[in-house]
């Protein structure tokens, strides 16, 4: 199991994978915001939370294709799938990695972007929280839509279409405990919530990836 | 064979039987569907006083009250038919469920439309991020995601099995969805019109030609399933034709 996530993870950082793309995205949504809506620190303060929640999230959408794809077309799917492993295991690991070489970084760069953004102080602990603990979901909903589009020829604009709408209740609430966090509102209920979502998608979600992973390795 | 009790649901599970009892019962729906909507909306729509205070834009509850509560519906007939197909692989099941989700994404655009040329003159605005709306587009999306992937598969047995998945975590999510939205907003959209429980529903000047209207949607879609799942049936009926055609 170790080998395989060292694999996935070498992988994604020599071989020109999703590293460093998400996090550029991430940089290039939260640097372009202010020339689109202006300067003004007081409106970009009040909708830094959502915007680097969006990015994030549009980050991670972005890699979302490389998770299966390379090993469907060079058949070690089929290899992995034949492992002694089971396919639950392979699924969680992969969303895993993904979350690795995708989501830790968005986490760790948030706070950095939000000066960019003009966060209020109180809200570099939020937005770092929240994303700490959403992210995950994203990259095992991720992990499921690539699985069910595995087999389709560019596939890209499909598994968003599927993804989008499964990312809804982790978006509202991330960014409504990153937007309450920089308000100074309590956030214990959203935050309680996200965690809720992390922890039901990533308990229940590998058994439907891995159910739509054989389907399609038939 | 003690199975052959005939009054079992599962006969219809085969495509002849099928196509066998639908055809018989195909006019009878879309008759029964054309006149209850003949009847209901023009009864809405001319013979129905106007609200004190919505005047006559309140008739748009003839479209958007049944477009809306069959576009929910409709997904979950989808969720049956696919739970059907995943434990019991019932053909016809499948290609239901796939003959049902063009029907759902038109029903939630109607609402959708409805809703928005009601709002525009009643709340000012074409569109509000409230729950109810929100809500509903994103049964739009998980409607369309539904009927894209259907659309992107080749193999049909394939593609009706991961659809079916789709269709069971997409539920999960929708209802997460219903409930995370009620979270993020309070709403403009006023509430339920129409409940069982409730002492008094719309008044019922409104809330009889409703009822009707209501029945002939219901009707309609259900004339519309069997046409599309018919149609389905023999397409792939076609396919398998020619299919030995090229081996032989």
């Amino acid at each position: 199991m170790i080998a395989l996530l060292s694999r996935d993870l070498a992988l994604a950082v020599r071989a020109g994978g999703g590293f460093g793309l998400g996090l550029a995205f991430f940089l290039i949504v939260t640097v372009l915001v202010p020339f689109g809506v202006g300067p003004d620190t007081e409106l970009l303060s009040r909708i830094a939370p959502g915007i680097l929640w969006v990015g994030a999230l549009l980050a991670c959408l972005l890699s979302l294709d490389r998770i299966f794809a390379l090993d469907w077309e060079d058949g070690s799917l089929d290899l992995l799938a034949t492992a002694p492993l089971p396919l639950e295991a392979l699924v969680s690991l992969k969303a895993l990695a993904h979350w690795i070489t995708t989501g830790l970084p968005l986490v760790l760069a948030a706070p950095v972007l939000g000066v960019l953004m003009s966060l209020p102080p109180e809200g570099y602990l939020w937005i770092v929280a929240s994303l700490a603990v959403g992210t995950p979901a994203l990259s095992v909903i991720g992990t499921f839509g690539a699985a069910l589009t595995v087999g389709i020829k560019r596939g890209g604009l499909l598994l968003s279409l599927l993804v989008l709408p499964l990312y809804v209740p982790t978006l509202i609430f991330g960014a409504e405990v990153a937007r309450r966090g920089a308000e100074g509102l309590a956030t214990a209920t959203p935050l309680a919530l996200l965690g809720g979502v992390t922890c039901g998608t990533i308990a229940l979600l590998p058994f439907a990836s891995a159910a739509v992973l054989r389907i399609n390795l038939r | 064979m003690e199975q052959r009790a005939s009054a079992s649901l599962w006969e219809w599970a085969n495509p002849v039987k099928f196509l066998r009892l639908t055809e018989w019962l195909l006019p009878w729906v879309s008759w029964g569907a054309a006149i209850c909507l003949a009847v209901g909306l023009v009864w809405g729509f001319f013979f129905t006083p106007d609200d004190f205070r919505q005047g006559s834009t309140v008739k748009i509850i003839y479209l958007h009250v049944p477009a809306a509560l069959m576009a929910i519906n409709i997904w979950i007939m989808m969720l049956a038919a696919s739970l059907v197909w995943v434990i019991r692989r019932h053909h016809v099941s499948a290609l239901a469920a796939k003959a049902a989700a063009p029907v759902g994404v038109v029903m939630t655009l109607i609402a959708l439309v409805t809703g928005a040329l009601w709002g525009q003159p009643m709340w000012g605005t074409w569109w509000a991020w409230d729950p109810r709306l929100t809500s509903f587009l994103i049964l739009f999306l998980f409607y369309l995601g539904y009927v894209a992937l259907w659309e992107a598969i080749e193999n049909p047995d394939t593609a009706a099995d991961l659809t079916a998945v789709l269709c069971l975590v997409g539920s999960v999510f929708a209802l997460l969805s219903r409930y995370a939205v009620l979270f993020w907003n309070q709403g403009l959209h006023q509430g339920a019109s129409l409940s069982l429980d409730a002492e008094e529903n719309v008044h019922d000047v409104f809330y009889l030609p409703l009822l009707v209207c209501i029945a002939g949607f219901v009707l309609l879609f259900v004339a519309l399933l069997l046409l599309r799942t018919r149609t389905e049936i023999r397409a792939r009926r076609i396919k398998a034709l020619m299919a030995r055609e090229r081996m032989g």
